[in-house]
């Protein structure tokens, strides 16, 4: 099945987050699945200001493109198509921002050797 | 025929260049052999074959991208089972996916159900055909990057992707009827493509009443086009217009489809917009308009559709039925509420307004806004000769 990124926009820090929030965001993978889809991987990111920019020699404090929007994390789902991915992705708990959702060319997890 | 070759391709670019080596191939096949007694089917079988057997070739070359959807190698062709309807509703809806941008929509409709050359989408666009050519190739990539399902949606999503179809060949058929800018008024070819897309449209769904009530309301403008403008590409005032000129076979075929739409269930905003037109057509003059039916019609398409445009289209109404001052003091709240301040036509209904009221000096200065936002020339016409 076709793979997609949902990256995930939330502008309330994860820390902060209620607990039936953070429940919901454990329990995404089950609901994808009883919806016919798949998490394959989840990503969850420190807030941006802890991020580190390098572009060149030049070392920044903080992310690469500053947004008004935090990026939050990414999860991987495999999903029908497209229509199938979007019903999925909303099904993310988000309490101030958004979803984005981006096909993928590939994923892959490297094995320890 | 495209429809049905992308079923088996998925893949629009390889479907058209399928299509296209059948047309060659058809040419000479044809001239050795005579025209075959279903030159539509034997097009349709030898696209589908050079599409197999382009993917078949892509596939070995690119061995470890997975095709997106397989392709179904065993369904047979059965010439007596007329697949190409169902194949047009999937492409339309797929044209039409939100997941696009309203304006590669609009363009890939054009190109794809219409066969409109790029050039000509451009001209239409009044982009260049380099622009126009970029953004249907993005459109198209998106598409197949993207996996944007080549389906009919299920009945729950039908309603809003079905609007979204709709809201493009209504965007089709306004962008022919008025240019943006540019000294005509009317594209006639346009039109007519979109008038045909919503007949298929109809056609296809005959049960869908915003289908039904789209057509309607192309048919009423359509009825009227001729008297749009007068002998000298003027804009013509519709109580200036000559009402026998109107084609009212079409107007009595848009009033049926809207009484069966209307009795059928709740009106959604394509058959409310049609009974306003069909009723503005079927007043036999503009004094005899039945005003106080069209302002509720506006009240009930506002319900359903709270776009500021209709907010001030129904203002229009308004004072016809409650006098202009009513009217102003809506005109002045839609100024207030700023969505409208590129939208020429708030300062023109403004000055006509304050014109009515006798405040000749603000009606000035609202006619001088609208011609400041206004590009076409027969339109800036309209509203020098007001100001004069």
């Amino acid at each position: 099945m076709p793979q997609y990124a949902v990256l995930i926009y939330e502008n309330v820090p994860p820390e902060e987050l209620p607990p039936e929030v953070q429940a919901a965001h454990l329990g995404l993978p089950g609901r994808v699945a009883e919806a016919g889809g798949r998490v394959v991987a989840g990503i969850g990111l420190h807030e941006s200001s802890t991020a580190t920019a390098i572009r060149g020699e030049l070392l920044t404090d903080g992310p690469f493109i500053e947004t008004k929007e935090e990026l939050g994390g990414v999860f991987v789902i495999e999903a029908r198509d497209l229509d199938h991915a979007l019903a999925l992705a909303k099904m993310t708990p988000i309490v101030d921002g958004g979803v984005e959702v981006r096909p993928l060319i590939g994923f892959e997890v490297v094995e320890e050797s | 025929m495209l429809a049905a070759t992308v079923r088996v391709t998925r893949d629009l670019t390889t479907a058209e260049e399928s299509v296209q080596d059948a047309y060659v191939a058809a040419l000479s096949a044809w001239a050795r052999d005579g025209v075959p007694d279903r030159p539509g089917a034997w097009l349709t079988t030898v696209a589908r074959r050079n599409a197999l057997n382009a993917m078949a070739r892509r596939h070995t070359l690119q061995a470890k991208l997975p095709l997106l959807v397989e392709p179904d190698v065993s369904e047979a062709v059965d010439p007596s089972r007329d697949t190409i309807p169902d194949d047009r509703l999937r492409l339309v809806f797929t044209c039409c996916h939100p997941a696009l941008a309203r304006e590669a929509q609009v363009a890939l409709t054009l190109r794809l159900l219409c066969g409109v050359t790029t050039a000509d989408i451009a001209a239409a666009f009044l982009v260049s055909e380099p622009t126009m050519a970029a953004r249907l190739t993005r459109a198209k990539k998106k598409i197949a990057a993207a996996a944007i399902p080549y389906a009919v949606p299920g009945p729950e999503d039908l309603p809003a992707r079905l609007d979204a179809v709709l809201t493009v060949v209504h965007l089709l058929y306004t962008t022919a009827h008025t240019a943006p800018s540019g000294d005509t008024l009317v594209r006639v070819d346009l039109a007519e493509r979109a008038l045909d897309l919503v007949r298929m449209l109809h056609a296809l769904l005959p049960r869908e009443r915003e289908v039904a009530g789209l057509l309607a309301l192309l048919l009423v403008h359509q009825a009227r086009q001729v008297t749009r403008t007068d002998a000298r590409g003027r804009l013509a005032r519709l109580e200036d217009q000559d009402r026998d000129a109107w084609d009212h076979g079409a107007i009595a075929e848009a009033d049926r489809l809207v009484v069966a739409a209307l009795r059928a269930g709740p009106p959604g905003r394509f058959t409310l917009q049609a009974a306003i037109a069909a009723l503005h057509a079927q007043a036999p003059s503009h004094s005899e308009t039945d005003w106080p039916q069209i302002l509720t019609l506006y009240d009930r398409l506002l319900a359903v559709w709270a776009s500021p445009v209709v907010a001030l289209n129904r203002a229009v109404a308004v004072a016809m039925v409650d006098g202009p001052a009513a009217a102003l003091e809506e005109v002045e709240a839609l100024e207030h509420d700023g969505r409208l301040a590129a939208y020429r036509y708030l300062p023109a209904t403004k000055a006509d307004l304050l014109r009515r009221l006798g405040r000749h000096e603000e009606a000035i200065e609202a006619y001088r806004a609208a011609l400041a936002l206004t590009d076409n020339a027969t339109e800036r016409a309209f509203l020098v000769e007001r100001l004069g």
